[in-house]
């Protein structure tokens, strides 16, 4: 075995100052490979939910109302027929929650796909089928002109059982969806 | 030292969570299902195997007052590394494991054998100390996963197989994770003995 390196003050800048230099140049290197197939995986998640939030479209249009991102969906005819918004709220339960919501032209919810989330799981993280059509709290097809609420705050929205906390900030973010398709819808 | 004790040390003799119990924050917090406790598992081995060859390599360059914190350059190198290529090339499953990823770097397990061996041995026993720890260590997340997929949610594997109903909710959330793990701490040493 080699003599092993002395403790002087000389020697450990220079092992540090190479580790990390080595270190750097490695990150960098796979920063930059895959940099391109993680925007990728992004933007395909993106697009795949804007796809399954919306009704029946032919031609999609990206704007952003407010800085808020949304998508505009056409029939053949140059109709609109819903709009698929990328909408969040700070108040789940484990903070940041972020999900697309699709509107037909009406403003009826359409469709909705929780897109970041840090809710328990078992609990708050069953909000991604919970208000999908034909389940418990069921959204679909509802209009939240009035403002979505659950049950418990006088609302019509079944709570996920033992996740008021994330069922109300799933509301909220409904809420804040469809007040960015009343400002673009109005365009 | 012979390559098949060091195999049997991380396997089973020494596994890092039935014997050494370390990293129990990553074992509780990603056994939720048994897919997400494999896969926090695996990338702890990739992690630790090579970490474990860089420090055994670089064992003789690296005076000892500065070894901690060279030990936790190379660590979090490796950890970043997993991290890129799983949002880049597996993004459904960084996607539930995302958050955990980056404490792979203040893993007990990765920067104790660094510590404890990789630093005294040898650059081909240090890759099999890394690679069969982290395999004891992957065997052993994916067993509490399982158990506790299993309890809390009736699948296994993601695949249901109690039909329409929750499952025990408690062993999905974090006091299951306590419950199961030490029965089954129990459990192992039993048979072991």
């Amino acid at each position: 075995m080699a003599k092993k390196a002395q403790s002087t003050l000389i020697n450990m800048l220079l092992s540090l100052t190479i580790i990390a230099v080595v270190a750097a140049a490695a990150l960098a290197f796979v920063s930059y490979v895959t940099a391109e197939p993680i925007a990728q995986a992004q933007k395909a998640k993106k697009e795949s939910a804007i796809k399954a939030v919306l009704p029946a479209f032919d031609r999609l249009e990206e704007t952003s109302v407010d800085g808020a991102a949304c998508t505009k969906a056409y029939s053949a005819d140059g109709q609109l027929v819903g709009m698929a918004i990328e909408a969040s709220t700070e108040k789940g339960f484990g903070g940041h929650l972020e999900a697309m919501v699709g509107f037909d032209a009406e403003g009826n919810i359409s469709g909705y796909q929780i897109l970041q989330t840090a809710e328990t799981p078992g609990l708050g993280a069953k909000a991604g089928e919970w208000f999908q059509k034909g389940n418990k709290g069921d959204v679909i097809g509802k209009n939240p002109s009035t403002g979505l609420k659950v049950k418990k705050d006088g609302g019509e929205v079944d709570a996920i059982s033992g996740s008021t906390i994330t069922s109300r900030a799933f509301c909220e973010l409904i809420n804040n969806a469809y007040n960015t398709f009343q400002k673009g819808g109005n365009e | 030292m012979k390559a098949t004790d060091i195999i049997k040390n991380g396997l089973i003799k020494e596994n890092p969570t039935w014997v050494l119990v370390l990293g129990m924050c990553p074992t509780l917090a990603t056994t939720t299902s048994a897919v997400n406790g494999m896969c926090m598992g695996l990338a702890t081995a990739f992690v630790l195997t090579m970490s474990n060859i860089v420090i055994s390599l670089l064992k003789s360059l690296i005076p000892d007052k500065v070894r901690i914190p060279s030990f936790i350059v190379v660590i979090a190198t490796f950890v970043t590394i997993v991290q890129l290529v799983m949002q880049a090339y597996l993004p459904d499953l960084y996607e539930t494991l995302g958050l955990f990823i980056p404490l792979i770097v203040v893993n007990c397990i990765v920067l104790g054998r660094a510590e404890a061996f990789a630093s005294k041995n040898n650059v081909w026993h240090s890759l099999l100390d890394g690679l069969f720890m982290g395999l004891g260590f992957t065997w052993a997340l994916t067993l509490v996963g399982l158990v506790r997929e299993l309890l809390g949610a009736g699948a296994v594997f993601g695949q249901s197989i109690i039909g329409g109903n929750d499952g025990m909710l408690l062993f999905i959330l974090a006091p299951g994770g306590f419950l199961v793990l030490g029965f089954l701490m129990a459990l192992v040493k039993k048979i072991h003995k």
